[in-house]
């Protein structure tokens, strides 16, 4: 286990975010989490990272808990990319990215060529000298996610690596939709842990490991994918009715609304 | 442009600048007679000191490297406000300090009537040990009205520095409603900011600031550039945020109540340097604080400059020089960008 919430409750406000949740993130696999809006998920990724503490329960990361590793090593151990975005200065995107090498000691010629290669691979390469105030969304949203691969781009002695991600393929297009699901599917080969928060029910099918459904702050159902997707959950968490088929190709669970 | 370019060109022209600034003031001394009283004054052990020497190294040599270093810390702590707040259009006021510092500065001249230049302490007046208290406590009440459980939040930051910027306004209202004649020329002199009083020991002092400041500057230059992207963010990459902040704010406090308690207010420098500065070699801010520095530096000297001489034989408020001369410009850039969008 590398990253696991053990019976975390969130209490915010006057309101319950999160009931009694337990779960792992483990490495090389990919966890998504999906569920209708305001089920909990972007909360419980914040007491993931540990942006916000539990009410109740606790965090543990590769052996310890959370809060107990310094910033400096958990930023070597745990890269998160958030839905939306706050920069506003005209950086160009290789200085976007190499904001992702803070926490490492690598020098400025290994960065530079991690950077590089990272560009390459989420389809960038052109912005490299584009100014991020002047991207389209999908642009800035690929060149953010680049920051976050550099961050877990070596393994790191400390422990596992985690990336986590806040609905990472919203701002994309088809293509890039597919271009992300295999980066991601290659980083967890490398043994990084990957969780994301995903609304495409079949993309989450189609990629991940693990699927945990959210729904009122609580788990409603956790497994792989095939033991997750029923007819009867998808009624009974989103209200909506629909068909379970399998993927010709991939034979993976598809949901047909 | 690459940032080194301008870095060089900057790091060229300001000592060409400072030493041409050297020739001019209401007494004209050429270039050929300052070398020679630099000579003079270096190598010749005879008790007599000419006129040019005095000019040159009493008045002229300690208000330009004053101008030097004001220039220098209102901008580059103008870069850190606006990195810090991640909106290019925040500068040191925002913090209360000038606020602060004016009434500082008001109450004095007011408490103490017109002998404000008698308690000297150390070559700084009443007024100059006024507007420091008043600067640093108008910041830490920001800061404090900020700060909760959590962390500090540079949005109620922002919002507690308006406040207090009010607050401070109407206290300088109802002490210039109090102030006699006298009293009230000395405030609205204050407040057009002024290098004419500088002497070697607020030289000193401000040098002493200053080194300090551009020791812990670069090391948070990292942290400025992750903060851009967000706090949590910036928490993300392994920054210890609520410290940066702290630190920051401290040293800004420091640098900018100094600069005002020792020349007035001095307006538009750290708003608009940092801007530029930004516009032509990007928001790294391993780059943007040296550069803001130098060319803050380079603006400061022209200013006082043309101060000394626009109106022979009288001398204009440096800080009038630094508006006429920032807005124009800035304006012109604001046209620019425009356009461009």
């Amino acid at each position: 286990m590398t990253l696991r919430a053990e019976n975390i409750s969130l209490h915010l406000s006057g309101f319950d975010l999160l009931r009694d949740v337990t779960v792992q993130v483990e490495a090389g696999k990919i966890t998504a989490i999906v569920g209708p809006n305001g089920a909990g998920k972007s909360s419980l990724l914040r007491v993931l990272t540990g942006e916000l503490a539990p009410t109740k329960g606790s965090v543990s990361f590769n052996q310890r808990d959370l809060n107990d590793w310094p910033v400096e090593q958990r930023a070597q151990m745990l890269a998160v990319l958030p839905q939306h975005s706050l920069l506003n200065f005209p950086f160009t995107a290789h200085e976007v990215v190499a904001l992702g090498r803070i926490p490492h000691q690598t020098g400025t010629l290994k960065d530079a060529e991690i950077i590089d290669q990272a560009l390459k691979l989420v389809d960038a390469e052109y912005l490299q000298k584009r100014f991020y105030t002047q991207m389209s969304g999908g642009e800035k949203q690929r060149v953010q996610l680049a920051r976050v691969l550099v961050q877990v781009w070596l393994p790191c002695e400390e422990g596992e690596q985690i990336l986590v991600l806040d609905e990472p393929t919203a701002a994309f297009d088809l293509a890039h939709q597919q271009l992300t699901l295999e980066i991601v599917r290659q980083l967890a080969e490398k043994g990084v842990g990957v969780v994301m928060v995903l609304h495409d029910l079949n993309l989450a099918a189609r990629c991940a490991d693990k699927l945990v459904v959210f729904d009122g702050g609580l788990v409603a159902a956790q497994g792989t994918p095939e033991e997750v997707l029923t007819e009867q959950l998808i009624d009974q968490v989103f209200g909506v009715k629909a068909m379970i088929s399998r993927h010709p190709v991939t034979n993976k669970p598809l949901v047909i609304t | 442009m690459p940032s080194s370019w301008l870095i060089a060109i900057l790091a060229i022209l300001l000592p060409v600048v400072a030493f041409y600034s050297m020739t001019v003031g209401t007494v004209s001394i050429s270039m050929a007679e300052a070398f020679s009283a630099a000579a003079d004054s270096l190598f010749s052990s005879g008790d007599t000191v000419s006129q040019a020497q005095v000019i040159l190294f009493d008045i002229r040599l300690p208000r330009i490297l004053l101008a030097l270093l004001v220039g220098a810390i209102l901008a580059s702590t103008g870069a850190v406000m606006q990195g810090l707040f991640r909106n290019p259009l925040a500068d040191p006021s925002l913090i209360g300090v000038s606020g602060g510092a004016s009434v500082g500065a008001s109450l004095m001249i007011v408490l103490a009537g017109g002998a404000v230049e008698s308690g000297l302490l150390m070559g700084l007046s009443l007024v100059a040990l006024g507007a420091f208290v008043g600067g640093f406590a108008a910041t830490i009440l920001v800061y404090r009205l900020a700060t909760s459980g959590i962390g500090t939040s540079v949005t109620t930051m922002l919002l507690a520095g308006i406040a207090i910027g009010a607050l401070a306004g109407a206290l300088n209202s109802l002490l210039s409603y109090f102030a006699d004649n006298d009293m009230l020329r000395q405030i609205s002199l204050w407040q057009m900011g002024n290098l004419s009083a500088a002497n070697w020991a607020k030289v000193s002092i401000m040098a002493l600031v200053s080194l300090l400041l551009f020791i812990s500057f670069p090391q948070d230059s990292r942290a400025l550039n992750a903060l851009l992207l967000g706090e949590s963010e910036a928490r993300h990459l392994g920054i210890d945020v609520q410290r940066v902040k702290r630190r920051l704010i401290v040293l800004t406090a420091l640098g900018v109540g100094v600069s005002v308690a020792l020349a007035g207010m001095v307006g538009f420098v750290g708003l608009v340097i940092p801007h530029v500065i930004r516009l032509l070699i990007g928001p790294d801010h391993r780059w943007l604080i040296p550069g803001s520095a130098m060319a803050g530096a380079i603006l400061l000297v022209v200013a006082d400059s043309l101060a000394r001489v626009v109106v022979l034989p009288a001398e204009l408020p440096t800080g009038i020089l630094t508006a006429l001369l920032g807005a124009p410009f800035f304006i012109v850039l604001l046209l620019q960008q425009r356009r461009e969008v």
